[in-house]
């Protein structure tokens, strides 16, 4: 699913973390730790294709990148959004689906309103909808647990963790572990070079 | 894929009409001070064209595009549309494609359909205002075209406004040109084909390079922000 050989990223001809080589088959979770700037978002970015100063080869396929900013428009209703996601994936989602979806993630009341009245964890659960709604194997996760309250960790958890074991891969970068079965770990060292800088 | 884009773009072209109303404002009511600045200028009472008018019109055109550009993928770069566009989208070009032809349909179209007024105001006379509303069509796609690869550019800055008016400002200069000088043929009873052909061919050549430019230029973007 997805495969890195002394992948490393750079940043300003700054190489960020120790080159990383593994292989990720399908229905592991990893999580991604480090301390701040050591390139988690970064590494990210590039495994997306949105980052193109790295060094080494990396194979990855039929990603979902979720980043910081979500990637909704506050002029439009989640459903609207849901569907503009759906639309860019080549995929048809009935009305019926979204609101089911907008249900479980507990903002159906809210599911008419445009999305800059949704409060930030509202707007991260839309988020998690489109997760759902996304038949994508790869999921880049950059601090999936901002702004979300108890009930929304578990219930992102639990998406996780279906997503899974359903032969997906997800990938974190996150300060909180996760509890997530068969979960692997990785942390990123400072490379020496950002250590003599 | 192309239904989804093109749906979303007409749903924010109905809840943002700022983008479609500013741009005119701007264009008419500039006209307007100009019109009122130097009145014996544009209806020196001989019935004799001033020269001027067609210049001043498709340069206030310039600017009105200019300021519609600056927005144009702000807000998709803020709200982490974008991101998700080059990640997700099979065909990106497609999406930035879209995204050009709505920007022109929301401003270079809107202007064309007002240009009678705009060109009556200055006093440019009745005969050759068939002809400046043709100019205008086949102009304002390639300052949409050209513009796009501005404010791709500069999307990622606070206050990109300046730089991009010193990036595209001279990609628009052939237009103003050739757009100018077919107002004045037809003032002045002249055959306008050269002009057309002219104007077509920038806009033509725009088309073929503009997407790709700017598809690159977000890349660009979106990774030193």
């Amino acid at each position: 699913m997805l495969t890195m050989q002394s992948l490393t990223c750079e940043r300003g001809g700054n190489t960020l973390f120790q080159p990383l080589t593994m292989a990720i088959a399908a229905g592991e979770y990893v999580e991604l730790m480090g301390d701040n700037g050591i390139g988690k978002s970064t590494l990210l970015r590039a495994l997306a294709g949105l980052h193109s100063q790295f060094a080494g080869v990396f194979e990855a396929s039929d990603s979902l990148y979720q980043g910081h900013r979500l990637g909704l428009d506050g002029l439009l209703t989640p459903i609207e959004n849901l569907s503009w996601f759906a639309g860019l994936e080549e995929q048809v989602v009935p009305a019926q689906q979204i609101l089911d979806t907008l249900q479980k993630v507990g903002v159906l009341a809210k599911a008419y309103d445009p999305c800059s009245r949704l409060s930030a964890g509202q707007q991260r659960r839309v988020a998690i909808a489109r997760w759902m709604l996304s038949q994508r194997k790869l999921w880049l996760l950059d601090e999936p647990l901002t702004a979300l309250d108890q009930t929304a960790q578990a219930l992102m958890t639990q998406v996780i963790a279906d997503h899974c074991s359903r032969g997906g891969v997800a990938i974190c970068a996150t300060h909180h572990a996760i509890e997530i079965p068969n979960k692997r770990t990785i942390l990123l060292q400072a490379s020496s070079e950002a250590v003599l800088t | 894929m192309i239904r989804g884009v093109f749906r979303r773009e007409i749903q924010i072209l109905f809840r943002a009409k700022g983008a479609v109303i500013n741009p005119l404002a701007f264009l008419t009511l500039s006209t307007l001070l100009f019109v009122i600045a130097a009145p014996a200028f544009f209806y020196d009472g001989q019935q004799q064209p001033s020269s001027v008018a067609s210049g001043i019109l498709w340069t206030l055109v310039l600017l009105a595009q200019l300021m519609a550009l600056d927005g144009m993928y702000r807000r998709d770069f803020d709200s982490g549309v974008l991101e998700q566009i080059l990640v997700c989208a099979e065909v990106p070009f497609v999406a930035v494609l879209i995204r050009i032809f709505m920007q022109w349909a929301s401003t270079g179209f809107i202007i064309v359909l007002c240009s009678p007024v705009l060109g009556f105001l200055l006093g440019i006379s009745a005969h050759a205002l068939p002809e400046l509303m043709a100019g205008l069509l086949l102009g304002t796609p390639a300052l949409s075209l050209l513009g796009s690869i501005g404010a791709s550019v500069t999307v990622g800055f606070n206050r990109g406004g300046i730089v991009l008016a010193l990036l595209v400002m001279p990609l628009f200069l052939p237009t103003l040109i050739f757009g100018a000088d077919m107002i004045e043929a037809a003032e002045a009873g002249r055959s306008v084909m050269p002009q057309i052909y002219a104007l077509s061919l920038i806009s033509l050549v725009a088309l073929a390079i503009a997407p790709f430019a700017t598809l690159a230029g977000l890349k660009i973007s979106l990774e030193i922000q």
